[in-house]
């Protein structure tokens, strides 16, 4: 079966569906990480977008067991690759690519050239897109409009694993893998909904977490405002990417649109005033532009210079725009976890 | 940060097995790399026809051995205050442990740059650095190391069969192989410790993945792994030997990650400042779904794969290690294909590489085709496509130049085709596109070879697709299978390339869907009865061309400038715009092989190069992953795509180019010559069907005889009957060669009529369409090289050297020497006379080499190449002229007459054989090449140049005065008496073998007898393997030598003694002028006398 992406400038690429028969709207981005699919599929940040892979060939593992997922279903609009594989090769394998997609009601499109339709994103950053099948056409919709934090949050509270010390990990699109991250250092984790009152946890919190999440952070207005009541108690805080954000607006700092964002598995990130140097995930639109008074940055990019993460001058509260907990990408900077539990009393 | 003032570089020296042209590339950078900090540099290198040997790069060059005496007398002269050992690969990082175990850099205060020597120490240690990673929670196979067999044998009672054996510090898997019973083990276990003190011998983990990281660390401890790899084939065949593709296909992200840690793990540990390469075995299917892995090899030093991973991302991995090693940080360094960003990162690949191991072992007699934990290829291409598909059947086409895709092989019967899966060898792949077209399940075949069936499928993919093909064409036309090029003409090319209705035969959607899998024109075109014109014509006209993309290490995320190009049928778009007339296409080589080799790259990066000067702009195209020439400083555009005619047209076309030289890369591009003319396409130099006259016998034989130019009798025969009466009539002994059609690989002299009939019939070489050539094989005459650089006909520069041995020993595997030692001044002048005429005949102009035998002071034409040969860097150098750059100022009639002196100096070519690493080859010399690289020296005489060329290409103790002397034949034992005497003078023992010791106890030469060489009794083999001689002398006599059939092999008592000596690395002469030349050197010359000057000194006084 044919299908159409059409951008909103006009320009169309002609596919091949390999995903369900299901016209989508959504933000265009690419992201250039050459492994991990089911993990970003998943990823709640990507809700939203239609995702262009720039690795050439996906599909080769297949699909895991959902208790690999990074959530519960594909987060993405519509997926878009140069060659679908429909013959996967894995022992962890539970269903194909295209399968997956069809099941959960994604379209996914093979068109050949999605090198050029990057160089185009690119050069003209992100763009709204669509895939139509036939003559089905829907309309272009800016999912940054929306609250999509709200779309992908849990809807109720939940705990896991067992330790000394407890942490909330406020929700806004978490990734399984920091909740792993955090019960595998023997942490207690509370998870709640993005609009939960952290405060109102009847158990004693050593520390909160603000998660990854989709869209554009100002849209969390909740959040914010829970965050600045955290920030007021002086509890510790560790935001991770759309935390990052969170934290910097709650702060009292600004953020801001990429042209295209940062998406991939080799951002370089250089820990500020050393010449230590990290690789990291990065999965984001937004970035922090002013530093709020009372930090410092704490990661810069050593390609382009923008903001990676922030940090308290004198209190335990600090957040990272990229993802320390990896899931896909590298392992670099799980350290950071280590770091911010060793400063919780 | 501390300055360096001067740094000393270790080369490779020749090109061997395991050991070829990526350390010319990996030297060449550093080099680069320390000029831009003002670093004055130094190299060690014998390598003469490598780049990094130019005079405009090191600022000293020393042509020496690279082994702890030579650099130790460079130091001293030198005095450098740094010292590079790991560009330089094995050979380079064995020197440097030798000089730091002497002492000799602590001596002169000498810093070891780059990774500390105790972690290279570590790593080259087996059972220390598995006790290291261990220590550090890495897992290592279940293994112990050993010193002879019965510890071997201990060992494996602990961990059981099959086990894997390999030799401690030996190159590239030498000796070392799979045991699955005590009988093998045993062999190996003899074979390993015969080079090496120690084996390792580790539990066999059969059917795991073969997964490669190379590892990239400052001194700041910041660490990034530039590129993963996955080999097709799985543990068990050398990394070396197997096809191998970047990134991983069939890793998850934690086993991608997992193992991306694991190496940044090792890699810190190791404190490694530069490159490092860390090899894993990857269980396909773990029992508890956890990663499951075992770190099988580290090597702390360029290697092989780095230039590999350089080439498949784009990432200059020996510029940035030499920078590291300088104390630089990832963050310094600047990304030189975006020059926006650093080198702290890892290249986002959009598109995957294929690398394809290059083998020749139908060209060594004897040698087993069986491959594994042994590396035996001679070289490598490397595909870039975005499918595998795509990639991989540009790599198969780019191996040989010959087969155009996997089912291109044909094998007997089923029986054969399960033999080649089971059994891995060079055809393999091939093996697996028989099966699968015969109809075996993908599930079968991994069985079979273990190779994950993610491959096995997307190989299905290329033969289901032909399949199909192939049936609908059968369908359309049952009977006419010639395309009607009106009607393509003729239909609006919109309406065919998106209807997809078969408007014609073959429908538009099937030509693009062949073309994304990878299926080149003239496979279309056999696939359907077509012609590959046919086919090119019809793409044309549909619009269907590869797109040009970009190689720019970020996939697309940050504008780059680069000029690293690919072609790919899954584009929509070119990511640069067409060069336009000032540009000129160089096409390179293609992969490395026995005749041709780096100094083809040599002369195309200085062709290339040479362009500036005439305001034109270079596009090289060439797929050798292990070459200067495909770096991405080279040339203004690098195409790193294959050599065909396909490929050049496309590529040509695309830029709307001026024009092509094809006649500096080597035999590959110089047969593509009359294809291009005659499609049009404009070549510089001598015209195509001048270069024709050359290389089609009938006619150039022809030409000769109008020039009144001696050459040997010949003629053409396809029956055996009138091959008989032609050797009557001129006499044997005669030399026998198959049309050039059949690669020419398969060579012999023939001395008598049975031999002649074993040779010919028994190969199977007759047919009526591959006529066979004979000629008149001249005894005893003496082979001289003529080359030159001609313009219009007229010679602009020419050099003439002189094979040590006679003719009959192919002119790469011959020591050559220049300028000619033993050829008289009037034989000299008869022999530019009759270059001269060729030339002009010819019409000429560019580069080109005439083969000369001469007997009785007559010259002889045997062979006229129009192109750029073997000996070009050797004589550039030793001219200080520069043959390829006057060749491109003869294509644009610039070239001005070069005047030299005579020179005062003496250069002595020697060959570089990979005997050792090809179990069962004879290593003898034949009219067919077998040598894998060569060596140079200069000196004062002929015989210090020889004696330094023959040191630097093999082990010799001066001070082990004992020698084993075995001369075949009256005439040998005579005429090598002089020697054995002068021997004797020099206070060597002598041990000979029976016939040979009788003889001279007669004249009155002591000699110590040993019985020779045989199975049953080994006295002769047991003075070679106790060591106990520094070198053999193996004479025997042409004409008893068995028949160099390849379906027949008698071993001689000969055989085993050469063999004994090359498996143990004791230098081994078989040619009676070479070994006397050598005795003769020894007489003149100590190893304290050698002089140790740099290349610029033998110019400069």
């Amino acid at each position: 079966m044919q299908a159409k992406l059409i951008l909103k400038d006009g320009t169309e690429y002609l596919g091949q569906s390999f995903g369900a028969e299901k016209p989508m709207t959504g933000e265009v981005v690419f992201a250039t990480g050459m492994v991990g699919y089911p993990e970003s599929l998943t990823d709640p940040s990507f809700r939203g977008q239609i995702l262009v892979y720039t690795y050439p060939l996906i599909g080769n593992y297949g699909v895991p067991d959902k208790k690999f997922w990074e959530s519960s279903r594909l987060q993405i609009s519509g997926l878009i690759v140069c060659n679908y594989n429909s013959t996967p090769s894995h022992y962890s394998s539970r269903q194909t690519l295209s399968e997956w997609l069809k099941k959960e009601g994604v379209p996914g499109l093979e068109i050949k050239d999605t090198r050029g339709l990057t160089l185009k994103l690119r050069d003209h950053g992100v763009m709204l897109g669509k895939v139509v099948f036939g003559k089905n056409d829907i309309a272009f919709e800016d999912p940054n409009l929306r609250n999509l934090v709200a779309e992908v949050s849990i809807k109720k509270v939940y705990e896991s694993g067992k330790g000394k010390k407890t942490v909330a990990l406020i929700d806004c699109g978490a990734k399984r893998n920091i909740v792993r991250c955090l019960t595998s250092r023997g942490l207690k984790v509370i998870v709640v909904p993005w609009d939960y009152d952290v405060l109102k946890i009847r158990q004693k919190i050593s520390a909160v977490i603000i998660s990854n999440g989709p869209g554009d952070p100002t849209m969390a207005r909740v959040t914010l405002d829970t965050v600045r009541k955290i920030l007021a108690k002086k509890i510790p805080i560790l935001g991770i990417c759309l935390g990052n954000q969170i934290l910097t607006l709650a702060a009292g700092g600004t953020t801001y649109k990429l042209k295209f964002g940062h998406r991939g598995q080799n951002q370089p990130c250089v820990l500020s005033g050393t010449k230590k140097a990290y690789l990291t995930t990065q999965n984001h639109g937004f970035a922090v532009a002013k530093i709020p008074n009372g930090f410092k940055e704490w990661f810069y990019n050593a390609n382009d210079n923008t903001n990676e993460g922030i940090i308290h001058k004198s209190l335990p509260v600090m957040s990272v725009q990229f993802h320390p907990e990896a899931a896909p990408g590298p392992t670099d900077t799980d350290w950071v976890f280590d770091e911010f539990i060793n400063k919780l009393r | 940060m501390k300055r360096y003032r001067k740094i000393l570089v270790l080369g490779s020296g020749a090109l061997k097995i395991g050991e070829a042209g990526e350390f010319d590339y990996s030297g060449s950078q550093a080099i680069k790399a320390l000029k831009e900090e003002k670093i004055k540099t130094v190299l060690v290198n014998p390598n003469i026809a490598t780049f990094q040997t130019s005079k405009t790069l090191a600022d000293e060059v020393y042509f020496l051995p690279v082994n702890a005496y030579f650099v130790e007398k460079v130091i001293k002269k030198e005095k450098p205050d740094g010292i590079f050992l790991s560009f330089g690969g094995q050979t380079a990082l064995n020197c440097g442990l030798k000089l730091q175990e002497k002492g000799i850099l602590k001596k002169y205060g000498v810093k070891v740059l780059g990774s500390p020597i105790k972690s290279i120490e570590l790593t080259e240690d087996r059972q220390f650095f598995a006790d290291h990673l261990k220590s550090i929670g890495i897992p290592v196979p279940p293994s112990g190391s050993a010193t002879d067999l019965n510890q071997a044998q201990k060992i494996v009672k602990k961990i059981s069969f099959p086990v894997m054996v390999r030799a401690a510090y030996a190159l590239g898997g030498q000796k070392s192989g799979v045991a699955h019973n005590q009988k093998e083990l045993k062999e190996i276990v003899e074979g390993a410790l015969a080079i090496s003190p120690q084996v390792l011998i580790e539990k066999y983990l059969h059917h795991f993945k073969e997964i490669e990281y190379e590892v990239v660390r400052d001194r700041f401890n910041n660490t990034v792994t530039v590129c993963n790899m996955e080999n097709f084939d799985p543990l068990g065949i050398h990394t070396g030997d197997s096809i191998v593709i970047a990134p991983s296909q069939t890793l998850t992200n934690e086993e991608y990650h997992g193992l991306r840690e694991a190496s940044i793990k090792i890699v810190k540990s190791l404190k490694i400042v530069g490159e490092c390469n860390v090899q894993y075995a990857l269980n396909p299917n773990p029992k508890n779904g956890k990663l499951d892995y075992y770190v099988i090899e580290v090597n702390a030093r360029l290697s092989r794969s780095s230039a590999l991973a350089s080439k498949a991302t784009g990432y200059p991995l020996a510029y940035v290690a030499a920078k590291l090693a300088l104390g630089k940080s990832l963050l310094e360094v600047k990304n030189k294909i975006t020059q926006v960003t650093q080198s702290f990162f890892e290249p986002a690949l959009d598109y995957v590489v294929v690398k394809m191991p290059r083998w020749d072992l139908e060209k060594f007699k004897g040698a087993e085709e069986k491959i594994g934990s042994a590396m035996k290829s001679v070289g490598e291409v490397m595909a870039i496509g975005r499918s595998f598909e795509e990639a991989v059947q540009k790599a198969v086409r780019m191996q040989s130049g010959h087969n155009e895709s996997i089912t291109d092989i044909d094998f007997k019967n089923k029986d054969e085709v399960k033999h080649f899966l089971a059994t891995p060898t060079p055809k393999r792949i091939f093996a697996i596109g028989e099966a699968l077209k015969g109809g075996m399940s993908v599930r079968a075949i991994r069985k079979l070879t273990g190779i994950d069936e993610w491959f096995l499928f997307r190989l299905e993919n290329i033969v289901k697709a032909e399949t199909n093909f192939i049936r609908h064409c059968e369908g359309v036309h049952p009977t006419q299978a010639i395309l009607s090029q009106k009607k393509i003409v003729s239909s609006s090319r919109k309406d065919m390339a998106q209807s997809g209705t078969p408007r014609n035969d073959i429908r538009s959607s099937d030509l693009l869907r062949l073309k994304q899998l990878g299926f080149s024109d003239k496979k279309i075109a056999q696939m359907c009865g077509k012609k590959e014109l046919e086919i090119r014509q019809m793409r044309i006209e549909l619009s269907i061309k590869p797109s040009i993309f970009q190689i720019d290490t970020l996939a697309g995320e940050v504008p780059a400038k680069t000029n690293y190009l690919y072609l790919t049928y899954h584009g929509g778009h070119n990511d640069v715009a067409p060069l336009g007339k000032k540009a000129v296409m160089v096409l390179g080589s293609g992969p490395y092989h026995i005749g041709s080799s780096v100094e083809f790259d040599w002369s195309c990066v200085y062709a290339a190069m040479a362009l500036k000067k005439h305001k034109k702009q270079s596009i090289i195209i060439n797929c050798n992953p292990e070459t200067v020439s495909t770096d991405y400083d080279m040339s203004d555009r690098l195409y790193f795509e294959n050599l065909s005619f396909e490929t050049v047209a496309d590529i040509f076309e695309f830029e709307k180019a001026d024009s092509l030289i094809i006649s500096v890369g080597g035999q590959r591009p110089n047969n593509l010559a009359n294809r291009l003319a005659k499609e049009g396409f404009k070549l510089l130099g001598t015209a195509a069907q001048n270069i024709d006259r050359a290389e089609d016998r009938n006619k150039f034989s022809a030409a000769l005889d109008k020039l009144d130019i001696l050459q040997p009798k010949w003629q053409s025969f396809a029956n055996i009957k009138d091959a008989e009466k032609f050797a009557e009539k001129a006499g044997y002994p005669v030399l026998v060669r198959p049309s050039y059609v059949l690669s020419g690989s398969c060579m012999s002299v023939c001395y008598t009529p049975e031999q002649l009939k074993d040779f010919v019939l028994k190969a199977g070489l007759l047919s009526p369409e591959y006529p066979v050539t004979i000629s008149k094989f001249i005894e005893n005459a003496k082979e001289l090289e003529f080359d030159a650089v001609a313009q219009n006909g007229n010679l602009i520069i020419y050099a003439i050297s002189e094979h040590v041995e006679n003719a009959g020993v192919h002119s790469g595997d011959a020591t050559i020497v220049y300028p000619t030692q033993r050829v008289y001044a009037s034989t000299e002048f008869q022999i530019k006379e009759i270059s001269k005429k060729i030339a002009k005949e010819l019409k000429v102009t560019g580069p080109f080499n005439i083969q000369f035998l001469v007997k009785d002071n007559r010259p002889y034409v045997i062979e006229v190449n129009l192109r750029a040969s073997r000996t070009f860097p050797l004589l550039s150098k030793a001219l200080d002229a520069n043959f390829p750059e006057m060749a491109v100022d003869a294509f644009f009639g610039k070239a001005k007459k070069f005047e030299y002196e005579h020179p005062s100096h003496v250069v002595v070519k020697s060959p570089q054989f990979s005997f050792a690493r090809l179990s069962g080859a004879d290593p003898v010399l034949r009219v067919e090449m077998a040598s894998t690289g060569e060596v140079a020296a200069f000196g004062k005489t002929y015989n210090e140049a020889l004696l330094k060329s023959i040191l630097s290409a093999n082990n010799f103790d001066f001070q082990k005065k004992a020698v084993l002397l075995s001369l075949g034949g009256e005439i040998n034992k005579v005429k090598f008496l002089e020697a054995a005497g002068a021997l004797l003078d020099l206070g060597y023992k002598i041990f000979a073998t029976d016939a040979t010791a009788n003889f001279l106890k007669q004249q009155g030469i002591a000699c110590q007898a040993v019985k020779k060489a045989s199975e049953k009794s080994a006295n002769a083999l047991e003075v070679i393997s106790d060591k106990e001689v520094s070198f053999v002398v193996n004479l025997s006599q042409p004409r008893f030598r068995p028949v160099e059939s390849p379906l027949k092999r008698r071993l001689t008592k000969g055989f085993y003694l050469r063999r004994a000596a090359v498996d143990n690395q004791i230098l081994l002469f078989t040619d009676l002028h070479l070994a006397r030349a050598f005795v003769k050197s020894l007489e003149n010359y100590s190893m304290e006398d050698l002089e140790v000057k740099s290349y610029k000194q033998y110019f400069t006084g």
